[in-house]
């Protein structure tokens, strides 16, 4: 920037812009701005109903500082332990689960027909949102924690499986092949060469996933798949805020918590 | 790694005798809680249900195919608002959190209890799931868009401020620094010292959120809050299965464009 030839009264700096192209920069401006008008305008607002809301909202806060833990406490109680018994159970499963998936779908160590399955089959279970799928198996299996421990199960394998396996495609092969050149078998291979070098990223996973799986296993219960979301559904459209205060106060605390072990262990591991 | 004398010479063991111990009755642990909150759960399953799910698993099959394609005639509105939701509560976290990101970061925080309080803003925002916020922004606000809105952008806040926070914490402290030697005033040492270094992480993480926000907006329809959850719940409790397929499948597609466009937008960022 040549500053010495500009009268100084001009001498002026300001960052460049983002794009060059005089042309492009307005014709993006341009579209965002449409965009932006056409999707306000398609959002409803409702003043008589939020000013209806108003007044509830100022009981809400003034009954979520008050949290009621005794008056539903048997609910409360039996709901969180399917919540917290739901995130046990379906972390084990879907660990189980991603091992052979991850190993199938790492590229350097599948073939290529086993490798594009499991990767299908991964994205189908990370694509849907875990509400979406614990519908469908309400339907199969009927209400209760048991839809929710498939439908968490299964999330929680191609979650574990696609992290996991992006880790063994990056593992040091030179020791894969020192292994090999011992005539190693290819389950010796996985258990001597590969594991060791993925098993820290392995159990910061399932720590993760753990966390994950608790906050998800809070809401299922709205759709009907057990655990503590049925209990704070009642309770908000009983208008029973007290009891809601007490059960998101739990959620929050044990989310810390859950938070808190997680990132202890994945500190510990690495 | 431990080798020792037997008859047969030196043998090698991947563990010692001590660690084996510990592996042994860690599992143990484990496998004992994963029992136990098995059986917990198995109480709460009415198995009488279970036993026919292949059956119903059939009879949904059966009314899902084929899928009742013109359907889709009715989803473009509904496709429309669940990208609004996901855009505009992008939008909303955007304005929120970066205050609350500031905040938070040890080097730009004015006072240690403004860092407590947006720590605090940041674990409620993570720790409760968008459905959570939408049941009761929907009892608030009246059902529809603008709930889904405000639930989707106060779910982001956490999201994005602790991402952003910790990228305002990494940050070079000499630019800044030279930028103040300048006799720059706090906002120009803000604008021209930090932001320029945590824009590309900002970009980043904004997209990230709103991919994740694209797969949420789908779900809040289901407790009221617009978009396409709102078909999907009418179809599942109408018992219009055919119908549901179509859904899945514009999720599905939604999902994976989401998906797409964000690892391009990251590609060109990084």
């Amino acid at each position: 920037m040549s500053v010495e030839s500009i009268p100084s009264k001009q001498r002026q700096w300001s960052p460049p812009p983002l794009i060059a192209n005089v042309w492009l920069r307005y014709l993006v401006i341009a579209a965002v701005v449409g965009y932006l008008v056409l999707a306000l305008s398609s959002i409803e607002v409702d003043p008589e109903r939020i000013a209806e809301g108003w007044t509830r909202t100022s009981r809400l806060l003034a009954d979520f500082f008050q949290p009621d833990f005794r008056g539903r406490w048997g609910d409360i109680r039996t709901g969180m332990l399917e919540s917290l018994t739901m995130t046990v159970v379906a972390t084990a499963a879907g660990l189980v689960l991603a091992l052979p998936l991850s190993l199938g779908a790492a590229s350097n160590l599948a073939p290529r027909a086993i490798y594009l399955l499991c990767r299908s089959l991964i994205i189908f279970t990370r694509t849907f949102p875990e509400v979406v799928i614990a519908l469908l198996f309400v339907v199969m299996v009927g209400f209760g924690p048991l839809a929710g421990v498939i439908t968490l199960s299964l999330a929680s394998a191609g979650f574990i499986a696609k992290l996991l396996a992006e880790d063994i495609e990056d593992i040091n092969s030179s020791q894969l092949e020192a292994m090999r050149a011992t005539g190693a078998s290819w389950a010796q291979i996985i258990v001597y060469g590969v594991a060791p070098q993925v098993l820290p990223r392995f159990i910061g996973l399932a720590a993760y996933r753990l966390d994950i799986n608790f906050r998800e296993s809070a809401i299922l219960g709205i759709v009907g798949a057990g655990g503590i979301g049925a209990v704070l559904r009642t309770s908000i459209r009983r208008y029973d805020f007290n009891t809601t205060g007490a059960i998101l106060a739990l959620i929050i605390g044990i989310v810390l918590l859950l938070e808190l072990l997680s990132s202890r262990i994945r500190a510990w591991v690495q | 790694m431990p080798v020792y004398n037997s008859q047969q010479g030196l043998i090698w063991h991947y563990r010692s005798p001590k660690e084996r111990v510990i592996y042994a009755v860690a599992w143990l642990a484990t496998l004992a809680l994963i029992a136990v909150c098995w059986r917990f759960i198995s109480a709460q399953t009415f198995w009488i249900f279970v036993q026919d799910a292949p059956e119903q698993a059939g009879d949904l099959l059966r009314r899902m195919f084929p899928p009742r394609w013109s359907y889709i005639n009715e989803l473009w509105l509904p496709l429309w608002d669940t990208l609004t939701i996901a855009t505009l509560g992008t939008l909303l976290a955007i304005i929120l959190a970066t205050p609350v990101a500031f905040l938070a970061a040890r080097n730009t925080t004015p006072h240690g209890i403004f860092r407590g309080l947006a720590l605090l803003v940041i674990v409620s925002s993570r720790s409760v799931h968008s459905l959570i916020w939408s049941l009761l922004l929907v009892f608030l606000l009246g059902p529809g868009v603008f709930a889904g809105v405000i639930a989707i952008g106060l779910r982001s806040i956490g999201f994005i401020a602790k991402l952003l926070y910790e990228a305002i914490e990494e940050i070079d402290p000499r630019q800044v620094e030279a930028i103040r030697a300048t006799g720059a005033s706090g906002s120009q040492v803000l604008s021209y010292g930090v932001v320029p270094q945590i824009l590309p992480t900002f970009a980043g993480v904004v997209v990230f959120r709103w991919d994740i926000n694209i797969r949420e907006s789908t779900i809040v329809g289901l407790v009221g809050a617009g978009g396409i959850g709102l078909a999907l719940d009418s179809s599942i409790s109408s018992l219009s299965w055919s119908q549901a397929s179509v859904i899945f499948t514009c999720i599905f597609g939604l999902v994976l464009l989401s998906e797409w466009v964000s690892a391009r937008v990251r590609k060109a960022i990084i």
